[in-house]
């Protein structure tokens, strides 16, 4: 038996599809992955996703500590507002991807780590920590649910009262507020709009049911991954590890090379910078049928590639793909599937963004 | 409980196969290894035309998550494939025994009809997989 977070008999009762998620008991879907994705892009799903590691950096060094720690610069954003970033090892390599929210410029930050990732990150940054003055507490006793669409926001402000029910139909998107016990974002994993809720673990259940009566599908792992692909966002484990750079994982906007701050991977990335011969990461769109799926070979002009994470897009009806590929690599190539070889298109992810057709030839 | 007719016969890797009176055999896949895959997006079929030996790599179903294989469960030529398939592979998912079949071979060995399992065979196989 994995472990269960507070839902755990929620999901079973509604149908869940019980497997194992990086030591966790998560439901993959409820009956059709393919219904949950379309809840979400057209109406409201919400996810369990109180699997994922909470982690407090709190004290009086606690900013220096993260501006060290993280690729991304925590000055970038004021109180009160999220920034994504990666944790690298000194070569530069991605230790994880990682959502910082920002509580207090100097002292008072939670970071959401992966679930798979945890005790390497906890480690990592007990490590680093060394001589800052500041304290690195987990929160396993919070539980989080992601709820996305474009109709996220109306259904659950419904159910709440007060600053909360404000809060979740105003707040502008990558922020955060503190409501009593709880914390409530305009962050996700989906391309859509819509809120993820931070709250005491045993609280979970009663919002869960609520949601459910009014209208908000319950989404399995797999409809959040076909909904990130179609967003285009990473995948840790994926579409990066700690042999891959941000560089090389289309994560270049998360790296803040401000003047003086000394981060952790900073020296190789410049060095990878400015060679400018590092494979991309890129999008790939399928001409015909078939499915696009991780490890398939990506033939180019410029050398193989190879696909990090395919699936079949529920919304544009057509496979498609993150691949890594050799730079210079762009407009039509061919992928090995089986024992064919098939033409596909590089482009620009975002495939899809709010509901729509997003991606960009090359 | 996955629902397992009676007339029909099974290979162990999940395909059912239904006798013709005209010496050839419809295949498809069960109810169960539908469930297990969930949405399917693609089926790759064979060729008409083709020579197949038992446990040949056939053909490939795709759900939105996964790919699996389909494995000849008999040997000999494939006579027909179900081309609706083609734009509606959802159709293996609403009706696995019926309009979701997926091709039919022109038997060249009949014993090997004999040695598949029946439906009670299969039961028990799931039953022991659960």
């Amino acid at each position: 038996m994995g472990n269960r977070t507070p839902l755990y008999d929620n999901h079973v009762r509604a149908g869940g599809r019980m497997v194992d998620f990086g030591g966790w008991d998560m439901p993959v879907h409820y009956g059709s992955q393919v219904e949950e994705h379309h809840a979400v892009r057209g109406d409201a799903g919400m996810f369990d996703v109180s699997h994922m590691t909470l982690v407090d950096i709190q004290g009086p060094q606690a900013r220096e500590f993260l501006r060290r720690l993280l690729a991304n610069d925590v000055d970038r954003v004021r109180e009160g507002r999220a920034i994504y970033t990666a944790m690298l090892n000194e070569q530069g390599g991605i230790l994880d991807d990682l959502i910082v929210y920002k509580r207090g410029a100097e002292d008072d930050y939670r970071m959401v780590v992966n679930c798979a990732t945890r005790e390497k990150d906890l480690a990592w940054m007990k490590e680093q920590a060394g001589n800052f003055d500041v304290a690195i507490t987990e929160r396993p006793e919070l539980a989080m649910l992601s709820v996305q669409g474009p109709k996220a926001r109306e259904r659950l402000a419904g159910l709440l009262e007060g600053e909360r029910a404000r809060q979740v139909r105003e707040m502008k998107p990558f922020r955060f507020a503190m409501e009593g016990d709880w914390m409530i974002a305009t962050t996700g994993y989906t391309g859509e709009d819509g809120v993820e809720v931070v709250l005491p673990g045993e609280q979970a259940p009663q919002l869960w049911e609520k949601m459910a009566s009014a209208g908000i599908v319950p989404c399995g792992l797999g409809a959040r991954d076909t909904l990130r692909l179609e967003a285009g966002l990473n995948l840790y484990g994926s579409d990066m590890d700690e042999n891959i750079t941000p560089l090389e994982a289309n994560m270049g906007w998360t790296v803040a090379f401000t003047e003086g701050r000394d981060f952790i991977g900073r020296e190789s990335l410049e060095r990878q910078r400015e060679s400018g011969d590092h494979a991309r990461l890129v999008g790939l769109i399928l001409e015909g049928r078939g499915v696009l799926r991780s490890h398939q070979t990506v033939l180019t002009e410029q050398g193989d590639g190879e696909v990090t994470s395919g699936t079949f897009s529920p919304t544009l009806g057509e496979s498609i793909a993150l691949a890594r590929v050799p730079a210079g690599a762009s407009g039509a190539v061919e992928v090995q599937i089986r024992k064919r070889q098939l033409p596909v298109r590089i482009v620009v992810p975002p495939f899809v963004r709010n509901g729509d057709k997003a991606f960009q030839e090359t | 409980m996955s629902e397992i007719p009676g007339e029909l016969r099974y290979a162990s890797s999940h395909e059912w196969v239904r006798l013709e009176d005209d010496g050839t055999a419809v295949v498809g896949i069960s109810q169960h290894a539908q469930d297990a895959l969930g949405d399917l997006v693609f089926v790759e079929l064979p060729e008409q035309g083709e020579t197949v030996e038992v446990s040949d790599e056939v053909a490939v179903v795709e759900s939105v998550k996964a790919a699996s294989d389909v494995y000849a469960p008999l040997s000999g030529e494939i006579v027909a494939i179900n081309e609706s398939l083609e734009d509606s592979p959802e159709l293996v998912n609403q009706d696995p025994y019926g309009d979701g079949w997926l091709f039919r071979v022109r038997l060249a060995n009949k014993a090997e009809w004999g040695e598949l399992l029946t439906a009670d065979q299969y039961s028990e196989q799931l039953e022991n997989e659960e």
